[in-house]
C-alpha cells in the first residue's frame, strides 16, 4: 500500500519539484570509435517521439544505414501522450525510452526538475545551436522548429475565399468546412493555443467552437484530413505535413496569418536511465547533425535551427514569417487550464 | 457459441471409444492422491487476486486522499463536474440505442436462419462469426473511411451516381447516430446468437397446436414463437448494451471527432499527465455499478426463459417456407452482410492499396506504399504482432484450461463450495475493460509488483476479461456430459483429475476449441484495458491501429487490420483442423 502512495506521490507532486542546482553543462563529445564500438554492442536505441511517424522512421533508417547493426526503434504518439507515458512509466520505475522528442518546450522543463534527463551536448550542438535553443545545463537541445498553421485545398477553396487571419476562421461560411487539432494531444496545438488565447483571448475558441469543427487529434492529422477530402480548411495543424502532402502533390497551401503564427520548438533529449546509453549518445549526437537537420527539411517539411541547413526555395523563409513565441514556463502553468477551456468550448 | 450447441449430437460416436482407452489407462494410476481440494484452493486464490485486488485497489483510490486518509471528494467532485455526468448520459442513451437496433436487427435474421426455408443458412451463420471476429475499433475506423460526410467512399459513389455537388451527403459517421451504427454493426451477433439459440429451442408441438386451431403462420410467430424467445431477445440485448456502454475503441475513434465525450473516453483523459488516478477511479464506479445492474438483468431474464428449455426437445422445429418472399429476406441477410463484413472489408483493402482514401480506384492508383511502410519501415510492426500472437496464444490457453477446471468442479460440485468458484470466474464480466485497466494499473504497477512495462500485466488483463467467456461455454458444455461415464473412470480407480484430462477433455473437444477460439479472439480484439497497460516494448497490434488513428494514417491502418483479420482468421482455422487438438473436421456455424 505504502508503496503505491509512494508512486502515485511522486507521480503526482511532479511538477512543482526541483532539487538539483546544475553546476555547469558537460564538455561537448564527438563521435568516437569506441562510442560506435560501445553503442553497436547494444544493438538499439529507442526513440519516443512525437514527430509524424514517416518522418521519424526516416531518419532512423538514415540512422541504421550509417551504424549497421543498431536498430532504431521509433514510438510515435502525440506530445502530450509521449508525456504521459514517459510519466507513467518512469513513475513506475520503467526505463524503456533512450532518446525522447516532443514538440511541448515545456515538457523539457518538467523532465529537467524530475532528474529525468542525462546532460549530454553533441559538438554540433555546442558549435551551432544559438544559445536560446538549447538548455544552459546541457539537458536538451531544440531538434525541430513547428509552425502551426491554417491551410486549405486550393482545388476546393479559391485563393480569394480562403482565410487569411485567425479571426476570419470566425465567418459563418467557414461552418463545418474546418478540421482542428487537440491541445490535449499535440504539443503543438498546445502551443499554439496558449499563443493565440494570449494573442486574442479565449473569446476566439468560445467562438470557433460554435464552427462545426472536425476535431482530431494529432496536429500531424489535419493536413491529412485536408489530403483525403474531408475536410476543405485546416483551423490548426502543423505546417510540415502540409509540406510533405504538397511534395507529393496535393492541391494545400498554408496561411501565414499578419496577426502571426505560433512555434513550437520540439526539443530532445538523452534520458536518465536510458537502457542503451552509448547508442543514445550515438543516436542523439546523429539527430543534430546536418544529414539529419537536413532530412527532417527535405523529407518531412520541418524547420530546423541549424544554420547551415537549406530551406527548399518553394517554401515561405522563415525569415519572412512573423512568428508567435511562447516561453515554455507560462504554458506549463496554463496547461490545466487550456485544457479545461477548450473542453467547455470543444466537447473534448 | 455455436459449437457447444452441437456438443451432445457429437458425443454419441466418440463416447464409445474414449470411455474405453480410458479405462485401460486408468486402472494403472490406481491409488494416486487426489488433488482436487488442493486444486480448488489454488484456483480460487488465483481467481480472487485476479478479480479482487484489481477492484479492491478501484475502491481504495477512489476514497482516499493523496496521503491516504478516507474521502468522498472525489466522488463530490465527479457529480459537480458536467462534463463527466454528460459523458455518463451520452454512453447511457449510446448503448441503450445499440441495445435496441441490436435486436431490431438480429431477431428477424436469427428467425430466417432458424425458423425459415432460407437457402445458406449455415453459411450465414458463419459470417455473423466472422464480424465478431472483427475488431469493432477496425470496424468503426473501416466505416469512418466508407462515411465520412466528405470523403466517405460511399457518399462520393452517392454522389457520382446522382450528379450531386459535393455539400451533399448520404451519411455522416460522426455523429451520435453514427457511433450507435457502427457500434450496432459489431454488437448486434451477440444478439443473434442468443436468439438464433432460442428459435432452435422453440418447441413445435405448440406452433401445431396454434396452427391447429386456425393460426394463421404470422398469428402463430406472433403469438407463440415471439413470446417464448422474448426473453432470449431481451436477454441479447442487454449484453449488447453492456458491450457498448463499456467500448472505448469505437467511441475514441467516432466521438472525439465529432466533439463530445463518452465515459469510458473521459476516464481514459484522466491519465493524461499529471494522471488524475482518484478521479479516473471514482469515475470508473458508476460505470461499474451500471455494467453489474445490466447483467444482473440479463441474469434475471434468463433464469426466467424455462419454458422455452422445458420443450426444447419436442421434436424438430417447424420451418415457414418463404416462397417468393425469400428474395425479401435474401436482400435483407445481404444488407446486413454487406454493411458488417463486406463493405468495411473491401473499403480496408481499398485504403490499403491506394495512396488516397478519396482517390478514384484505378489501375494506375495502385500501390503497395502501404504494405512496403508497415512491412518494412515502420519499426513497431514486427514487436507488436510477435507480442499479439504471444498473448493471443498464452491467454487462449491458460484461460481455457482454468475455465474448464472451474467448469468440471462447478458441475460435478467435486469440492465443497465449488459454486463460488463459478461466481469469480463470471464476475469479470461485469467489470468493463478500462475499468480493469485502471485497477490492474494501480495495483501491479507499483514497485512492489513492477508489472507495468511486462506482458505479464497484459496477461493478467486479458485472463481476466476472458475467463467469463470460456467459463460460459464450457460449463454450459458440462450439461451435455453425463456423469455416468465419469463416474466409471473413478469407480475404476481413476483420480479426479486424471478423469478431467482423459474421460471429459476428449469429450468436450468442441466446446474446448470453440472456449480457446472464443479467448483468443477476444484477446486480439481488447483495446480498452490495453491502451492503459501497454508500453513501448508491450506494444499490441490493437494499440499501434490505435495510436495510427491519432495521427490520420489510414493506409498503414488498413493494411495492419487486413493483417490482423488474415492471422486471427488463420489461428481459428487452424485450431478447428490439427489433429491434437482432436483433428474432427470443423463444424462452423453449425
Amino acid at each position: 500500500m505504502s508503496n503505491t502512495n509512494v508512486a502515485a506521490g511522486a507521480l503526482l507532486a511532479a511538477l512543482t519539484w526541483s532539487q538539483i542546482a546544475w553546476a555547469a553543462p558537460p564538455e561537448p563529445y564527438k563521435v568516437t570509435d569506441e562510442l560506435v564500438a560501445a553503442a553497436t554492442k547494444e544493438g538499439a536505441v529507442v526513440y519516443y517521439t512525437s514527430t509524424d511517424v514517416q518522418v521519424a522512421e526516416k531518419l532512423g533508417a538514415a540512422f541504421e544505414a550509417h551504424y549497421p547493426g543498431i536498430k532504431v526503434q521509433v514510438e510515435r504518439a502525440g506530445s502530450e501522450r509521449v508525456f504521459q507515458r514517459i510519466g507513467q512509466e518512469y513513475s513506475s520505475g520503467i526505463h524503456n525510452a533512450d532518446v525522447i522528442e516532443t514538440s511541448d518546450a515545456s515538457h523539457f522543463l518538467t523532465f529537467k526538475d524530475q532528474n529525468w534527463l542525462t546532460p549530454a551536448v553533441p559538438e554540433d550542438v555546442a558549435k551551432m545551436w544559438p544559445e536560446r535553443d538549447r538548455d544552459p545545463d546541457g539537458l536538451y537541445a531544440a531538434f525541430r522548429a513547428t509552425l502551426t498553421v491554417i491551410a486549405y485545398r486550393t482545388d476546393m477553396v479559391k485563393e480569394q475565399d480562403a482565410p487569411k487571419t485567425w479571426t476570419d476562421l470566425l465567418d459563418p461560411k467557414y461552418k463545418d468546412k474546418l478540421v482542428k487539432s487537440h491541445p490535449g494531444y499535440s504539443g503543438n496545438v498546445m502551443t499554439a493555443t496558449y499563443a493565440l488565447s494570449q494573442l486574442l483571448g479565449w473569446d476566439y475558441f468560445e467562438k470557433l467552437g460554435k464552427q462545426g469543427v472536425m476535431q482530431v487529434q494529432s496536429s500531424t492529422e489535419p493536413p491529412k484530413v485536408l489530403a483525403q477530402g474531408e475536410r476543405p480548411i485546416q483551423a490548426d495543424g502543423n505546417e510540415y505535413n502540409v509540406f510533405i502532402l504538397q511534395d507529393k502533390g496535393v492541391p494545400i497551401k498554408a496561411v501565414y496569418p499578419p496577426e502571426g503564427t505560433s512555434i513550437a520548438y520540439g526539443n530532445a533529449a538523452i534520458l536518465a536511465y536510458a537502457p542503451h546509453p552509448n547508442a543514445a549518445k550515438l543516436f542523439y549526437s546523429f539527430m543534430f547533425s546536418q544529414e539529419a537537420q537536413q532530412l527532417n527539411d527535405d523529407f518531412g517539411g520541418l524547420r530546423s535551427v541549424r544554420p547551415d541547413v537549406k530551406e527548399k526555395s518553394n517554401r515561405t523563409p522563415l525569415s519572412q514569417i512573423k512568428l508567435l513565441e511562447s516561453d515554455p514556463a507560462n504554458v506549463r502553468d496554463a496547461i490545466e487550464e487550456i485544457k479545461q477551456k477548450y473542453e467547455e468550448y470543444f466537447g473534448t | 457459441m455455436a459449437h457447444s450447441v452441437d456438443t451432445d449430437q457429437l458425443m454419441g460416436d466418440k463416447v464409445t471409444t474414449a470411455a474405453l482407452s480410458a479405462d485401460s489407462t486408468a486402472r494403472r494410476h490406481v491409488g494416486r492422491l487426489d488433488l482436487s481440494t488442493p486444486l480448488f484452493l489454488l484456483l480460487a486464490t488465483v481467481l480472487c487476486v485476479l478479480v479482487l485486488l484489481p477492484l479492491f485497489w478501484l475502491g481504495y483510490y477512489s476514497l482516499t486522499t493523496k496521503s491516504g486518509s478516507p474521502t468522498l471528494a472525489n466522488f463530490v467532485r465527479l457529480f459537480n463536474d458536467a462534463t463527466i455526468r454528460r459523458a455518463f448520459l451520452i454512453a447511457l442513451s449510446m448503448a441503450l440505442s445499440v441495445g435496441l437496433f441490436s435486436c431490431l436487427v438480429a431477431t428477424p435474421l436469427a428467425w430466417l436462419v432458424a425458423r425459415t426455408d432460407m437457402p445458406g443458412q449455415r453459411f450465414v451463420r458463419s459470417l455473423v462469426t466472422a464480424s465478431f471476429v472483427t475488431p469493432p475499433f477496425l470496424g468503426a475506423i473501416a466505416w469512418a473511411m466508407l462515411a465520412a460526410p466528405n470523403s466517405g467512399i460511399l457518399n462520393n459513389i452517392y454522389r457520382w451516381a446522382f450528379g450531386l455537388d459535393q455539400s451533399q451527403a448520404l451519411f455522416n459517421i460522426y455523429t451520435f447516430t453514427g457511433l450507435v451504427f457502427a457500434v450496432t454493426c459489431y454488437s448486434f451477433p451477440f444478439v443473434f446468437t442468443l436468439v438464433a439459440n432460442a428459435f432452435d429451442k422453440v418447441p413445435s408441438d405448440l406452433e401445431e397446436a396454434s396452427a391447429i386451431l386456425g393460426g394463421k403462420p404470422g398469428t402463430t410467430l406472433r403469438r407463440v414463437t415471439l413470446p417464448m424467445v422474448l426473453p432470449a431477445m431481451l436477454a441479447g440485448s442487454l449484453v449488447a448494451i453492456v458491450q457498448a456502454f463499456t467500448m472505448f475503441g469505437s467511441p475514441a475513434i467516432l466521438a472525439l471527432p465529432a466533439g463530445f465525450h463518452v465515459i469510458t473516453t473521459k476516464i481514459w483523459s484522466f491519465f493524461q499527465f499529471p494522471p488524475k488516478l482518484d478521479l479516473a477511479a471514482a469515475s470508473a464506479v458508476p460505470l461499474l455499478i451500471v455494467t453489474m445492474l445490466l447483467l444482473w438483468g440479463q441474469r434475471w431474464l434468463l433464469g426466467r426463459r424455462g419454458y422455452t428449455v422445458l420443450g426444447g426437445k419436442s421434436g424438430t422445429p417447424r420451418r415457414v417456407k418463404l416462397g417468393n418472399w425469400k428474395w425479401l429476406a435474401g436482400a435483407y441477410v445481404l444488407l446486413i452482410l454487406c454493411v458488417t463484413i463486406l463493405f468495411p472489408y473491401l473499403a480496408l483493402l481499398k485504403v490499403a492499396l491506394t495512396h488516397n482514401i478519396s482517390e478514384p480506384l484505378s489501375w494506375n492508383s495502385l500501390t503497395l506504399h502501404n504494405f512496403h511502410f508497415v512491412l518494412f519501415e515502420f519499426s513497431s510492426t514486427r514487436l507488436a504482432i510477435w507480442n499479439t500472437l504471444i498473448l493471443g496464444l498464452s491467454t487462449a490457453t491458460i484461460a481455457t484450461g482454468i475455465a474448464l477446471v472451474v467448469a468440471y468442479l462447478v458441475a460435478r460440485r467435486a469440492a465443497p463450495g465449488a459454486a463460488f468458484l463459478g461466481v469469480l470466474a463470471t464476475a469479470p464480466i461485469a467489470i468493463p475493460g478500462i475499468v480493469l485497466g485502471v485497477g490492474l494499473f494501480l495495483a501491479y504497477a507499483n514497485p512492489t509488483f513492477g508489472l507495468y512495462g511486462t506482458l505479464w500485466i497484459l496477461l493478467i488483463a486479458f485472463l481476466t476479461i476472458e475467463l467469463p467467456a470460456g467459463y460460459q461455454q464450457l460449463s454450459s458444455a458440462f450439461h451435455g456430459v453425463h456423469p455416468e461415464l465419469e463416474e466409471a473412470s473413478r469407480i475404476l480407480g481413476a483420480t479426479r483429475l486424471k478423469t478431467l484430462w482423459q474421460i471429459t477433455a476428449p469429450l468436450l473437444r468442441t466446446s474446448l476449441i470453440a472456449a480457446w477460439c472464443f479467448v483468443f479472439i477476444g484477446t486480439i480484439r481488447e483495446l480498452s484495458a490495453t491502451v492503459l497497460l501497454t508500453t513501448a516494448q508491450t506494444k499490441l497490434v490493437s494499440v499501434i491501429i490505435y495510436d495510427l488513428n491519432e495521427s490520420g494514417d489510414y493506409g498503414a491502418i488498413a493494411v495492419l487490420g487486413l493483417l490482423l483479420l488474415v492471422v486471427s482468421f488463420t489461428v481459428v482455422f487452424i485450431a478447428n483442423r490439427v489433429p491434437v487438438l482432436g483433428g474432427a473436421p470443423p463444424r462452423s456455424g453449425g
